[in-house]
């Protein structure tokens, strides 16, 4: 198998690389904190600190809890945010009125960085669980609106006038043409707003006091602990990254493997 | 009598001009007709206004005497590009008008082999359509527009995307199953050689409208070089380039 040999040195030259970096880290850390001292050891993280800390959250469990917390908060906020937002795309893109009046009010409105939801939420939810769901939602609804509209938007007319002399009636378009025609390119948009979702669960943590990885940064900022500081923004980029190749990546691969492209 | 159109207009809101100028047209049952003309004369245009895809600004259109208001299975539609779905391997495409008006499954999956075996496509039926050349893409057009045994079959220069040798090979084997099957045909192509070689009737058109209608009477199957075919094309091909369009 080439392409799987080719896709192992891929792989182990990433790693290599990798791990460069982290020498690289440690030995400035090295020269600047301890030999220079031009650096203060509590403004600097390392990576032999950085272990230590995912040592001891291991070892009390509170890091698992805090992962766990997080990506519950951060799916369920994604699941609303995509039907909410899949719905109004899907309006948008129907009636006319709202594709001309609507759609530049979403895009503006999907701009705005969702941190800035977050006053809003504490006002309505209180630093509650909903709260930080609410921020999710605004923070990748619009985004996934604007995407769903797209998505229908682009579909090929031809593919909806064969099926109309075909004698397609306008839910038989929606649910055999215009669904999965639009699907490679919703999948996506689905993508990109879990990206947007995933960080404005961060904004939305950091914000108030519900057990999470945000709430475990700002701990580490509390306690003037920068090595667990740096752990849980590495275990943010991770499960960023995981969940991009395990479930989008794999998505993306069935839909497009069958359609050639 | 299948197919009336009385005075059909078509006027456009952008530009204002009548793209038809009251066409009229009479297709019968059974009947091969092929539409010429250059590009920008309205032959697309009629086409559209026959499916139900757009609707004439005068005039009327009537299929076995019922006004045409939409577009529907009696009037199966080929277009230029195939138009096949791409999530759908060849069956299941040649299946999906079958599948929108309730045909039973075993049905559905009969069928589309009897008219993929016709296109000679049988052995490709579990084949993705990206897997296939643009030739065999327009064959299964073909299987899928026969499957619903519709009242006309509107032909939108199917040919023509595809290179001569291929769009040759083609049009001899949709003689061969218009011989078979006798359906009404309308087909609009800019090539005189491509009408004079399957239709019973030729209709010219320019932008003044249908300028000329020709009985084609020669025997089926048909050859190019054959000395009779070679005047009814000079004879169409000097009707349509006398009438230059703008």
């Amino acid at each position: 198998m080439k392409t799987k040999g080719v896709f192992r040195t891929k792989f182990m030259s990433e790693l290599i690389f990798l791990g460069g970096v982290l020498l690289l880290w440690q030995v400035l850390y090295v020269i600047g904190v301890d030999i220079l001292s031009i650096w203060k050891p509590y403004a600097m993280p390392s990576p032999s600190g950085v272990v230590k800390s995912l040592y001891l959250l291991l070892a009390d469990a509170s890091l698992i809890k805090a992962v766990g917390y997080s990506i519950l908060r951060g799916v369920s906020g994604y699941v609303i945010s995509v039907v909410l937002g899949c719905f109004l795309g899907f309006l948008m893109n129907h009636f006319d009125y709202l594709h001309r009046n609507l759609r530049p009010l979403v895009m503006g409105v999907q701009t705005l960085p969702s941190v800035c939801w977050v006053p809003f939420s504490i006002l309505w939810f209180g630093l509650t669980q909903q709260a930080i769901i609410f921020v999710v939602v605004m923070g990748s609804a619009f985004s996934m609106a604007i995407a769903a509209d797209n998505a229908i938007h682009n579909v090929p007319k031809i593919y909806k006038k064969a099926a109309l002399t075909m004698g397609a009636n306008s839910r038989q378009i929606y649910r055999e043409v215009i669904l999965p025609a639009s699907l490679p390119e919703l999948v996506s948009g689905l993508k990109q707003g879990w990206s947007f979702a995933w960080r404005a669960l961060m904004s939305g943590e950091v914000m108030t006091t519900c057990i999470g990885l945000g709430q475990t940064l700002i701990e580490g900022r509390n306690l003037a602990d920068i090595n667990q500081v740096m752990l849980v923004m590495i275990v943010i980029v991770l499960i960023g990254i995981l969940i991009d190749q395990i479930v989008f990546r794999k998505l993306e691969k069935h839909i497009y493997q069958k359609r050639g492209l | 009598m299948s197919l009336v159109l009385r005075n059909v207009s078509k006027v456009f809101e952008d530009s204002k001009e009548d793209v038809l100028n009251e066409i009229n047209l009479e297709i019968d049952k059974g009947e091969f007709v092929c539409v010429v003309g250059q590009s920008g004369c309205g032959k697309s245009t009629l086409l559209n206004l026959i499916a139900g895809l757009e609707k004439p600004t005068e005039g009327e259109i009537l299929l076995n005497s019922h006004p045409v208001t939409g577009p529907g299975a009696d009037r199966i539609v080929m277009f230029q590009e195939h138009a096949l779905f791409p999530w759908m391997n060849v069956i299941q495409n040649v299946e999906f008008g079958m599948k929108l008006a309730g045909f039973p499954q075993n049905e559905q999956e009969e069928r589309a082999l009897t008219y993929l075996r016709m296109v000679g496509l049988e052995e490709y039926k579990n084949y993705a359509i990206h897997q296939l050349s643009g030739g065999m893409r327009q064959r299964v057009a073909l299987a899928r527009a026969l499957t619903l045994d519709s009242e006309i079959l509107l032909m939108d220069e199917p040919f023509s995307a595809l290179d001569k040798q291929t769009s040759n090979r083609l049009r001899e084997e949709l003689q061969e199953i218009w011989m078979k099957t006798k359906r009404t045909v309308l087909f609009i192509t800019h090539s005189v050689e491509e009408a004079v070689y399957l239709a019973d009737r030729v209709v010219v058109m320019s932008p003044a409208g249908i300028t000329d209608i020709v009985s084609v009477e020669l025997e089926r199957p048909r050859y190019v070089y054959d000395e009779k075919f070679v005047e009814y094309r000079h004879k169409i091909l000097e009707k349509v380039e006398g009438k230059v369009c703008p």
